[in-house]
């Protein structure tokens, strides 16, 4: 018997060299992919197609298989609150009179911090309008730490989006598609974060590493951090808001500081996406646009090298009493007379009619612009070419 | 020459449905569940496929699923484009080029032989994270994926000893 029954059962290969073939060619397919990949940059054009049609299929996906886990961690929880009511009911009782003291003080505080901020004249950051989604997949390995939330593009969500739980910080959007938004953790190894102790005030950058807490790197001052410090998102760079939870620094085992992000304290089956757009969204665009910017002088190094064009502006000669009476230089040494080698570009100076610039057809013989007798004979500096009008001409060349 | 000894081996048998068994069991393991308040671990489950499918024969069709369902992980997941297809397209060519020491051991030396080759696969992915962020993934939580990968050896046991004898050309 064949080992295939059609038309070719019979046809004999050297399987095994073509499946090695096969691997090879596959190999350098998965390094080239890996090589182009770039992920790293969070840029929008970096998410590629590929990558938005897998989310966007996996995210209704994602949502049908956590449905049944999450069904039953409803049922689970009303099944203990129902049975543990009692302790539950003392619990929050105490929590509510501890949130009463605190919410007292809050109101004076937001009293005082108003009048305070009002005699300062501090203009305080508009609220950040925000997206309530909820997460339908997971992936927590060592290379990478994401999540899938189902709002997308649909609700105007872009690359750049802080994500927060109820909690703290969770991460920030690095890619979007219609229905579903991939959110990179703060545990990733490719995360990056600046952040701040409350505490000292001192900078850091949260740096994931695959593992549940992250890194605090780039740790400045001493005495910077404390067991327990609270850690906030620092706002430097833009990328976040200033003031955000992140979590409480704890010393590792390997003798570095890191973080218990408040994010992992429970579930996280909800994110809110701020839609934060970096500080221009501060600014009046309009108004910035509408600015009128004063003209910008520059000038052409060539012309300031070579020697000076005939229709530009030249220097009115110094007073003839201010120049020694050597005779008249020899008349290919003087650079006012020298025709020129080069035609200037086009500036706004240099646009003005010869009659009007009489200096520069001065014969050789009348130019002042000479060096004493007995001197050796200095090229003289040109002047500068594309001043504007209204400012004065610089000398053509000053008295040796 | 024929092949009378030889039966059926069909592709969708060993190939098709091991791999859609694979990436079922990973998106199904990718809810955001935590049960007693532990997150659920991750393994790679195309390391079952990637490990068998060597040690069963050699073939054309094997490293293309691969490569094409290493993507997928890498897409389903959100890391680097590549990672697991080039870390498991390694470790099917590692285990290829020995299958010859393998094929008649012991399940437990094939466990050993299971677990040497998962290390290749997460070494190969800690490398291509170093090199490609420059940063040092937590060993840590490569050491945790590995435990979880291993301990699926019984799953690629199951599919060997299915097909091995499938096609006697290759023993």
């Amino acid at each position: 018997m064949a080992l295939r029954q059609d038309s070719f059962g019979d046809l004999k290969v050297p399987l095994t060299w073509i499946s090695v073939v096969a691997l090879i060619v596959c190999g350098v397919v998965g390094v080239s992919i890996l090589l182009s990949d770039r992920r790293e940059t969070f840029q929008t054009e970096a998410y590629g197609v590929a990558r938005q049609a897998v989310d966007t299929v996996a995210a209704p996906v994602g949502g049908v298989v956590a449905a049944p886990g999450r069904w039953t961690g409803d049922v689970l929880g009303w099944l203990g609150s129902y049975i543990a009511v009692a302790h539950e009911n003392r619990r929050l009782k105490g929590v509510i009179r501890d949130l009463q003291m605190q919410a007292d003080l809050a109101v004076k505080l937001e009293d005082e911090n108003g009048r305070l901020r009002a005699m300062l004249g501090v203009r305080t950051d508009p609220p950040i309008p925000m997206v309530t989604a909820r997460v339908v997949a997971d992936s927590r390995g060592p290379f990478a730490n994401a999540r899938l939330a189902n709002a997308g593009s649909e609700v105007d969500i872009v690359i750049g989006y802080p994500v927060l739980s109820e909690r703290g910080l969770v991460g920030r959007v690095v890619g979007v598609s219609r229905g579903a938004s991939r959110v990179l953790l703060l545990t990733d190894v490719a995360s990056r974060t600046p952040v701040m102790i409350d505490r000292s005030n001192a900078r850091a950058i949260l740096t994931g590493d695959g593992g549940p807490n992250p890194k605090l790197d780039y740790l400045r001052g001493r005495e910077a951090v404390r067991e327990g410090d609270r850690v906030l998102t620092s706002g430097d760079g833009g990328v976040m808001p200033r003031g955000l939870p992140v979590g409480r620094a704890v010393k590792g085992l390997d003798g570095r500081w890191r973080v218990v992000l408040d994010a992992d304290s429970g579930a996280i089956d909800w994110v809110r996406i701020l839609k934060f757009k970096d500080y221009v969204q501060l600014a009046d665009q309009a108004a910035l646009a509408a600015t009128r910017l004063p003209p910008v002088i520059t000038e052409t190094p060539d012309d300031r090298i070579i020697g000076v064009s005939p229709r530009r502006t030249a220097p009115t000669p110094p007073p003839a009493q201010k120049t020694p009476a050597a005779g008249p230089p020899p008349q290919a040494k003087t650079p006012a007379a020298t025709p020129p080698r080069k035609t200037a570009a086009p500036s706004p100076t240099a646009a003005v009619p010869v009659k009007k610039t009489p200096a520069t057809i001065t014969p050789p013989q009348k130019a002042p612009l000479t060096a004493p007798a007995g001197a050796p004979l200095k090229k003289a500096p040109a002047p500068v070419l594309a001043q504007p009008q209204s400012q004065p001409a610089q000398p053509a060349a000053e008295p040796q | 020459m024929s092949f009378s000894a030889a039966r059926p081996l069909d592709p969708w048998r060993w190939i098709g449905i091991p791999t859609a068994m694979c990436l079922g069991a990973t998106i199904l393991l990718s809810a955001p569940i935590q049960v007693f308040g532990l997150r659920l671990p991750e393994p790679v489950f195309l390391m079952v496929c990637a490990f068998a499918w060597a040690v069963i024969r050699p073939s054309i069709l094997g490293p293309v699923v691969l490569l094409v369902a290493g993507l997928f992980l890498d897409s389903f997941w959100g890391g680097p484009l590549g990672l697991w297809a080039v870390s498991l397209l390694t470790v099917y060519a590692v285990t290829l080029a020995m299958r010859n020491m393998m094929t008649g051991q012991s399940r437990l030396m094939m466990w050993a032989w299971y677990m040497g080759m998962t290390a290749v696969a997460m070494g190969t992915g800690y490398l291509i994270t170093m090199l490609d962020l420059k940063a040092a993934p937590s060993l840590v939580s490569v050491l945790w994926q590995f435990l979880a990968t291993v301990i699926l050896f019984p799953f690629a046991h199951r599919l060997i000893d299915r097909f091995e004898d499938a096609d006697v050309r290759f023993r």
